[in-house]
C-alpha cells in the first residue's frame, strides 16, 4: 500500500511496514531482543532519509511548509557525516566564512544530494553579503 | 506630623515583593512591554511577487532577520488578503469561539511581526487566554520538569527524573554544571525517566557538538537550546545568524532529535540592542524566525529575562501575548514559567494563571521537581516544595496543569528503583560505583546536601571514557537486562525505536506510555467553546482531584462516639424558679453523637468547667439539652427561657456558645463567643462566670476573647462536617431535655 501523509501518521504506529534502520532492519525488529541477539547496534537505530522525507510530507498535508522545508533539509543532512555537520553550522556563523568558502560548502551539499541545504547556504552567503557578515 | 513616615509604608516594604525593581519605561533601551515608539507601523507591499516593504523598511535596509522572514517566514498568497483585515477584525477572530484554529493560524501565515505584535497588543488578559486555548496545537496541556543537581549526583538525577516522570511529566530537561558530566547526566536521566514511565523524552541542554554527540547515541531525545533574537546585533552577538540556526535545527532532526527552539520577551533590552522598540515587536520577529526556520516549536514566555519585562507596565500581558503569537503561528508552545519571576509568591503566581487556566503545550519550560537550590539552570520558580500546592490550584480550578498526584510510597518506591537502577548501570558500563547509600538517600533525602559526596574527577574522566568508547542507549537498555530490569531496558529501546520511525519531529509531539506518539497531527487541539476540546473530566479529574493529603468527609465526620455516656436525661426540662439558677443549654448532640469540640475538648470536661465558673460565682447550673434546633442563638435562648433568672449559656457540639436573656430577640444575645477553635477549659470556665454575673445582677466585663482570622480556613470543613450532625440529631417540635452529668462524668 502505498504512503498516503495525511493519514498514515503516526508512521510507528500506523505504518510500520514503511519503516527500517539504514541499514535495513525493519522498524518492528528494533527490539531488545535483537538487541541481546546483537542484530541491532546502536549506529543503526535512527531515521533513514527517507523515512525523514515522510516526516516532511506529513508535515507537509498537515499545512506545515516552514516544518517540512526544514526536515527535507533534515532527510538531505542524514547522510553528512557528524563533523561536517558541524563544520557547515560553524561556517554559517556570522563573520566565518567568506562568499567563496560558504559556496564551497554548497557545493559539497551538492554533490552529497542535499540540494535543498546548498540553495540554502547559497542564500545565506547572498543575506551576509548585504549585511555585512561575511569574514574578512 | 510633618516627615514622619507611616509605619504601614514601612511595613510593605519589607515584603518580598519589594526586593525587586520596578521601573518607569524607557522606550530608547527597549524597557517597554508593547507598543514601543519605534514599533514600525505593520507592512508589506509585494511587487511582481517581491517583498519591497516589510514592516516599515525598504527591501536595500531589510536586516538578516527581515531577509529570512521574507525567504521563508510569509506565504505571499496569503498575505494580501490577512495583511489587508483590520488590527481589530482579526482579533475578534482570535476570540470569537466560532473561528477554528485552522482558519487563524491560515491567516498567520500571511501576517508580518509587526501586525501580530499589534493584533494581540488589542486583547485584554482574559481575552488573551481565550485565544491561547483556542490556538494551543495539541489537544491536551502537559508539562516540562527539570532534573539537575549540585552535586551531579546520577543516583539523585535518576529518581527526581522517575519522580517526574511518575507525576506526568512528558518531557525532562536535565543540564551540566561540569560540561564533561554530560553523558552520566544524560543516562541517569534516561534511566530514571523510562524507570518512572516509559515514553518520557529528556534532553541534556549542552553546547551543540556534544548535544548532537549524545543524540546520536540514542542517550537524548531532545533538544531546546537554540535561542534567536530579534535585532540583528543582538543575533549576531549570539553568535548566530537565522540561517545558522535553521541549519542547527535540520542538523538535530537528521539525527532524530526534536527541537524547540528559544525565544523570550527582553533578551534584546538585556543585551543592550533593542532599537527602541518594544519586547512585544521584538518578540513577534523572534517567533516569526522560528516559524520561518521550520521549527515545530519554541520554549517562549520571556524565559530567562522574565523579571526583566515583570519589571515594565504591562510585562505580564506582554509575556502571555508572545505566547499567543507562538501558538498563533502554530507552534508548540514551552510557555515559561521556569526562571523565577518574583520573589512574592502572589505576584508570580498571578502571572503563572496565564499559562495555567488556557493550559500550554507545556505549561513550565521547567518545573524543579527537585529543591531550588539543586536547580543548575538557575529556575525554581515552582519547585519540590510547591507540588501539593500546584496539584491543590489544578483541583480548585478544574484544570489539568500537566502533572499528577502520586503517594508517598509509590514516589519513594520509583525512586528507590531508579536509583537501583542506575547503580546496575554504572557498574556493568564501569562507570564509578553508585554505593547503597547514595540509592537510599536518593530515594528518601531531601536534597543534595544529603547526598554522599562522591569522586567528581573519577566521575568526569569516567564520563569521557564513555564518550569515546561511545556508549550508546543500546548499551544502557542492555545493561539493565543483564541485571535484571527488562522493563526499563524495553521501554529504553522503545525511545530507540521511536527515533527510527521520527514521528515525534512532528509538532507538540509528546509519547504515551505505550508508545504511541500524539502530536498536533494526530491529536490536534479542535476547541470551539463549550463541549468541545480538551476538558478535564472522567478518569482524569478524578486523577487530579484525589491528592494524598485529601481527607476523607465520612471518617472526618465519623467523630468518636464511644466511651461512657457523659450525661443522662432525666425527663423533660421545665421553667425553673430558682432566680440565681443559669441554665446550660447543650446541642442536640452535645455529648451524645459528638463527644468533643472542634479544639478537641472533651464535652464532659466543658460542661464540668462551665459548672464550675458558674457555681464559683455564686449560681446554681442545670443542664437542659435543646432538640428542637442545633442554631447556637436558639438553643441559648430557648435555655433562657427554662432559667429562674432568665440567663443561659448555650453551647453547640462544635463549642460555639452564648450567653442570653429571655426578654431578648433569639437573634440578640448578652455575649457571643464565635472562636471556639481557640477556645480553652479555662474560657468555658469564664463564659460560666459571667453567665452566673447576669443572673446575679452584676456588673459584667465580656470575657476577653482573641481572634484568628485564619481559623475559618483552617477549620470550617470540620465546622461543617460537626455542625451537619448536629443538625442531623434535631427532632423538629421536640421539647427541651433535662440532663444530670453521668456519675463516671463527675470527676
Amino acid at each position: 500500500m502505498a504512503f498516503d501523509p495525511a493519514t498514515d501518521y503516526p508512521l510507528g504506529a500506523r505504518r510500520p511496514d514503511l519503516v527500517e534502520t539504514p541499514s535495513g532492519v525493519p522498524l518492528e525488529e528494533v527490539t531488545l531482543a535483537a538487541a541481546r541477539a546483537g542484530t541491532l547496534t546502536a549506529a543503526d537505530v535512527r531515521a533513514t532519509p527517507v523515512t525523514l522525507r515522510r516526516q516532511a510530507a506529513v508535515a507537509r498535508a498537515a499545512g506545515r511548509a516552514q516544518l517540512a522545508d526544514n526536515l527535507e533539509r533534515a532527510a538531505e543532512l542524514a547522510s553528512v557525516p557528524d563533523d561536517e555537520l558541524l563544520e557547515i553550522y560553524t561556517a554559517l556563523r556570522p563573520g566565518r566564512s567568506s562568499a567563496a568558502q560558504l559556496e564551497e560548502r554548497a557545493a559539497r551539499l551538492d554533490e552529497l544530494d542535499a540540494a535543498k541545504t546548498a540553495a540554502f547556504v547559497r542564500e545565506a552567503a547572498a543575506a551576509y553579503r548585504e549585511r555585512g557578515l561575511l569574514a574578512g | 506630623m510633618p516627615g514622619r513616615s507611616s509605619d504601614r509604608f514601612a511595613s510593605r516594604a519589607e515584603k518580598e515583593l519589594r526586593r525587586e525593581l520596578l521601573v518607569s519605561p524607557v522606550p530608547e533601551l527597549g524597557l517597554v512591554a508593547a507598543n514601543g515608539p519605534n514599533d514600525p507601523d505593520p507592512e508589506l507591499v509585494v511587487e511582481g511577487g517581491v517583498v519591497t516593504r516589510l514592516d516599515g523598511r525598504a527591501a536595500a535596509e531589510f536586516d538578516v532577520i527581515d531577509r529570512f522572514l521574507v525567504a521563508h517566514g510569509l506565504d505571499l498568497g496569503i498575505a494580501v488578503e490577512a495583511m489587508g483585515r483590520s488590527d481589530l477584525a482579526i482579533a475578534r477572530m482570535l476570540v470569537d469561539v466560532d473561528v477554528p484554529r485552522e482558519e487563524l493560524v491560515r491567516l498567520a501565515r500571511g501576517l508580518t511581526p509587526a501586525k501580530l505584535a499589534r493584533v494581540v497588543g488589542l486583547l485584554d488578559p482574559v481575552e488573551l487566554m481565550f485565544a491561547l486555548k483556542k490556538l494551543r496545537a495539541r489537544r491536551a496541556p502537559g508539562n516540562q520538569a527539570h532534573v539537575t543537581n549540585l552535586k551531579e549526583s546520577p543516583a539523585l538525577l535518576a529518581a527526581d527524573a522517575a519522580e517526574a516522570s511518575a507525576r506526568g511529566f512528558a518531557e525532562l530537561e536535565t543540564t551540566v554544571g561540569v560540561a564533561r558530566y554530560a553523558p552520566l547526566n544524560a543516562i541517569a536521566l534516561l534511566v530514571g525517566s523510562q524507570t518512572g514511565r516509559p515514553g518520557v523524552m529528556t534532553q541534556c541542554a549542552v553546547e551543540e557538538r556534544r548535544n548532537l554527540e549524545l543524540a546520536i547515541r540514542g542517550l537524548v531525545t531532545y533538544a531546546e537550546t537554540l535561542s534567536v533574537y530579534g535585532t540583528e546585533p543582538v543575533f549576531v552577538d549570539g553568535d548566530d545568524t537565522p540561517w545558522s540556526k535553521a541549519f542547527l535545527g535540520a542538523a538535530y532532526a537528521s539525527r532524530g532529535v526534536k527541537v524547540r527552539f528559544t525565544s523570550g520577551t527582553g533578551s534584546e533590552a538585556l543585551m543592550g540592542y533593542a532599537q527602541g522598540m518594544s519586547m512585544l515587536y521584538l518578540e513577534a520577529r523572534c517567533i516569526s524566525v522560528v516559524r520561518a526556520a521550520g521549527a515545530q516549536g519554541v520554549q517562549n514566555g520571556s524565559i530567562s529575562c522574565v523579571a526583566l519585562v515583570l519589571s515594565v507596565p504591562g510585562g505580564t500581558r506582554a509575556i502571555l501575548a508572545e505566547n499567543v503569537i507562538a501558538a498563533w503561528l502554530d507552534l508548540e508552545v514551552a510557555s515559561g514559567n521556569d526562571a523565577i519571576s518574583s520573589h512574592s509568591a502572589i505576584r508570580k503566581t498571578a502571572k503563572l494563571m496565564g499559562q495555567f487556566l488556557p493550559g500550554t503545550d507545556f505549561v513550565t519550560s521547567g518545573y524543579s521537581v527537585m529543591p531550588r537550590r539543586d536547580n543548575t539552570f538557575g529556575g525554581g520558580n515552582y519547585d519540590a516544595d510547591d507540588l501539593d500546592e500546584w496539584l491543590t490550584i489544578q483541583r480548585d480550578w478544574q484544570v489539568d496543569a500537566g502533572i499528577e498526584p502520586v503517594a508517598e510510597d509509590e514516589v519513594t518506591r520509583v525512586r528507590d528503583r531508579a536509583a537501583r537502577a542506575i547503580q546496575a548501570v554504572f557498574d556493568e558500563l564501569g562507570l564509578p560505583p553508585v554505593s547503597d547509600a547514595e540509592v537510599e538517600a536518593a530515594t528518601y533525602g531531601y536534597d543534595s546536601d544529603d547526598m554522599p559526596d562522591r569522586d567528581r574527577a573519577a566521575d568526569v574522566e569516567a564520563a569521557d571514557r564513555a564518550l569515546e568508547r561511545q556508549v550508546s542507549g543500546l548499551d544502557v537498555a542492555l545493561a539493565l537486562d543483564r541485571r535484571g530490569f527488562a522493563d526499563i531496558a524495553e521501554a529504553i529501546v522503545d525511545m530507540q525505536r521511536q527515533r527510527v520511525s521520527a514521528d515525534y519531529l512532528q509538532t507538540s509531539a509528546v509519547i504515551d506510555p505505550d508508545g504511541l506518539v500524539r502530536s498536533a497531527v494526530n491529536d490536534p487541539n479542535e476547541y470551539l467553546g463549550p463541549g468541545t476540546g480538551y476538558r478535564l473530566e472522567g478518569a482524569r479529574w478524578e486523577l487530579l482531584q484525589a491528592l494524598p493529603h485529601v481527607a476523607d468527609a465520612r471518617q472526618l465526620g465519623a467523630g468518636d462516639q464511644g466511651g461512657a455516656p457523659v450525661v443522662a436525661a432525666v425527663g423533660q426540662a421545665s421553667r425553673g424558679d430558682d432566680p440565681l439558677e443559669v441554665v446550660i443549654a447543650v446541642g442536640p448532640a452535645f455529648a451524645d453523637g459528638i463527644r468533643e469540640t472542634i479544639s478537641g475538648l472533651g464535652h464532659r470536661d466543658v460542661l464540668a468547667a462551665i459548672v464550675d465558673g458558674v457555681q464559683d460565682a455564686g449560681a446554681a447550673a442545670r443542664i437542659v439539652r435543646v432538640r428542637r434546633s442545633a442554631d447556637v442563638a436558639f438553643i441559648a435562648h430557648d435555655g433562657a427561657r427554662l432559667s429562674g433568672s432568665g440567663i443561659a449559656l448555650g453551647i453547640q457540639s462544635k463549642g460555639t456558645a452564648v450567653i442570653h436573656r429571655a426578654d431578648l430577640q433569639p437573634l440578640d444575645n448578652l455575649e457571643l463567643f464565635g472562636m471556639s477553635p481557640l477556645y480553652t477549659l479555662d474560657s468555658y470556665r469564664a463564659m460560666g462566670r459571667n453567665a452566673a454575673g447576669y443572673a446575679l445582677g452584676k456588673r459584667v466585663g465580656p470575657v476577653p476573647t482573641e481572634l484568628d482570622n485564619f481559623a475559618r480556613a483552617k477549620l470550617i470543613v470540620r465546622t461543617t462536617l460537626l455542625h451537619a450532625r448536629e443538625t442531623q440529631a434535631v427532632v423538629p417540635g421536640a421539647a427541651p431535655v433535662e440532663l444530670a452529668l453521668a456519675r463516671s462524668a463527675v470527676s
